[in-house]
């Protein structure tokens, strides 16, 4: 394809200068991210507190951890929590992202910019402080809000208070969904980009046809963005089994009341990092890896019928 | 739906076919119409969370927890501002946080965009072995690695824990997201360029640093703003490494925010935590041209 002459030379040159480029990511691929990975492996089947020299104990952790009662109700209560904020998220953010690429709306700049705030200090301290204050049962403002409209003094006298939100067992799960919902804005720009890259004549094909609003939407939209459906689908639910900061803030780090706000990596972490029982809690992260690894594997097998490529069988990402 | 409902009145039967055109655009400013009522409804709703946060913060004490609540304050007690951030060091949380967002993001704007240079335009084989191998490490949950690194940090000779440096140095080391973002952009740029340089003698260092990387500014706007926001609220790795209360970042510093009689008053949170997501709002607002670039480069041509 290139000249002929120094051919093989020059190969070998650029393939040196690929190696030069990309070593960074060989040493940081050994020390964090590959190592780490082996260590943690090999961590899991030891007792290691740091101080002393790790002791192997065989599967006598990953014994422990299936006999462990808060090791269910963590796995319980992410679970939840991702069976319910993903397709929430999912919904809400294609939704808003539909109405941001509406012809003939005013201000979309403005409109897309102002909705995307939320979504750049999602999953903080600050967020989950604002949340706390926001969802406080006795002076929060969302309580208020119930009780003028729906509560015992409300215009709609359903008897209901609000309910206590972050301080019953049965609440907890649902606020946190809450607070992951206001952050719809990342995955709302990603099916934005998604949505301005359908054709518009697929539309005025389907116009023509007599397709109506509804029809169009599953007709052609739902198929032509069901990619990045599918993409921040997986990327959400790995995300959700890893949410860490709102739970340690909201609960004080110890996931009361009852275990409700225990999340699988909130528990990993006080087990490693307050109980120093590192052998313990890298089985933990080793056993989310491979739920995390199922599900994905699941998503991508469920889909296979339901997701519509463009052209079947290309290597796009390669 | 709404649509077919909405066509009647627009078109008359009588002469369907003349009007049939113009009920569309009909169709189409009243889908307009709608999207605009949502969308606006829709952002009191997204932004009350922001606006309570502001209010609040410039509440009195007793005032913060009135019911019903006033919805703006009856007099702005800017004072909170001065007792919340230096009751705790601010300042203090402020300028390491500055640090630690700074060096990582000069370190992630350098580090990834010289090696997805080589990803995107360097060729050998293997290559795309090595490349499937960054996309997969983006599978790994952080948790996975968290523990060993810490360990190795733990165990290396000289003092690691209580310091930026386990945050900092991974992050001059690639990370599998960037790298990605940032060759998709450069496959975008002709490779012409390179040839031609080439031939006048440059190297391919040369040609990363001089042709490259000027040409690829949007793109690392993009990944220096995404660094910036996110180390910059970035909780976990602080809480693991830094124990010292004067290096806390701000998330920490906000995390352990306390104040002199106990308890929680609302409007010292509230101060704080505006005061801490601000620099993010700030950063966002100065640069979201960048910042809609990088997103629409990952998230379109990937």
């Amino acid at each position: 394809m290139l000249s002929i002459l120094p051919r093989p030379k020059m190969a070998r040159n650029e393939a040196l200068w690929f190696w030069l480029f990309i070593s960074p990511w060989i040493v940081g691929l050994i020390l964090f991210r590959g190592g780490p990975i082996l260590a943690s492996l090999a961590l899991s089947f030891t007792e290691y507190n740091v101080a002393d020299p790790p002791s192997p104990v065989g599967f006598e952790n990953y014994a422990r951890l299936l006999r462990d009662d808060i090791f269910y109700k963590s796995l319980k209560v992410s679970g939840l929590y991702t069976l319910m904020a993903v397709p929430l998220g999912i919904v809400v953010s294609l939704l808003m992202a539909m109405l941001l690429n509406q012809k003939g709306v005013p201000f979309l700049g403005v409109f897309r910019t102002l909705y995307y705030i939320p979504a750049l200090v999602a999953g903080s301290v600050a967020v989950a402080l604002l949340f706390q204050w926001l969802l406080n049962p006795s002076f929060g403002i969302i309580n208020f809000l119930i009780s003028r409209f729906v509560g015992e003094e409300g215009l709609v006298p359903l008897g209901l208070s609000g309910p206590r939100w972050f301080f019953d067992p049965n609440w907890v799960v649902p606020s946190f969904v809450l607070m992951s919902l206001w952050g719809f804005g990342g995955s709302m720009l990603i099916y934005l980009a998604g949505l301005q890259g359908v054709p518009t004549a697929l539309y005025e094909a389907a116009r023509i046809d007599g397709a109506g609003a509804f029809r169009r939407f599953r007709n052609v939209t739902l198929p032509m963005i069901s990619p990045v459906i599918l993409f921040t689908f997986i990327t959400g639910m790995i995300g959700s089994f890893q949410i860490f900061t709102p739970a340690y803030i909201v609960s004080g780090g110890v996931g009361g009341p009852a275990y409700a706000s225990m999340f699988y990596v909130l528990y990993l972490y006080l087990n490693a990092f307050r109980r120093y029982r590192f052998g313990f809690a890298s089985t933990q992260a080793w056993f989310l890896f491979i739920i995390i690894l199922i599900l994905t594997i699941i998503a991508l097998r469920a889909s296979r019928s339901a997701v519509y490529y463009e052209s079947p069988g290309d290597d796009k990402m390669i | 739906m709404a649509e077919q409902t909405a066509a009647q009145p627009f078109a008359p039967v009588a002469d369907r076919v003349p009007t049939r055109s113009l009920s569309i655009r009909g169709q189409e400013r009243l889908m307009a119409g709608i999207a605009t009522a949502i969308l606006v409804l829709g952002l009191t709703v997204v932004l009350f969370p922001l606006f309570w946060m502001l209010s609040t913060s410039l509440k009195g004490e007793i005032e913060a927890l009135k019911i019903p609540p006033n919805w703006i304050p009856k007099s702005f007690q800017w004072v909170n501002y001065r007792d919340a951030l230096t009751h705790n060091p601010f300042g203090t949380y402020f300028r390491n946080t500055f640090y630690f967002a700074g060096m990582v993001v000069i370190g992630e704007v350098l580090s990834n965009s010289f090696i997805a240079y080589g990803f995107a335009r360097l060729r050998a084989p293997g290559r795309n072995v090595l490349f499937i191998m960054v996309l997969a490490t983006l599978m790994v949950p952080a948790e996975v690695t968290i523990i060993p690194t810490y360990v190795l940090f733990a165990n290396l000779p000289g003092q690691w824990l209580n310091t930026y440096n386990p945050l900092i140095i991974p992050a001059w080391l690639g990370s599998a997201y960037l790298i990605f973002l940032l060759r998709q952009f450069y496959l975008g740029i002709p490779f012409e360029y390179d040839e031609s340089a080439r031939l006048e003698g440059a190297s391919r260092f040369g040609i990363w640093w001089r042709i490259i990387l000027p040409l690829s500014k949007p793109a690392l706007g993009a990944v220096a703003i995404m660094s910036f926001i996110f180390h910059w609220n970035t909780f976990q790795g602080p809480l693991i490494y830094i124990n010292d209360n004067a290096k806390f970042p701000v998330s920490l510093g906000l995390s352990m925010f306390r104040t002199p009689f106990g308890g929680t008053p609302q409007h010292w949170y509230m101060a704080a935590s505006l005061a801490v997501i601000a620099p993010c709002i700030v950063v966002f607002f100065i640069a979201q041209r960048y910042f809609i670039q990088g997103i629409v480069v990952s998230g379109v041509k990937g």
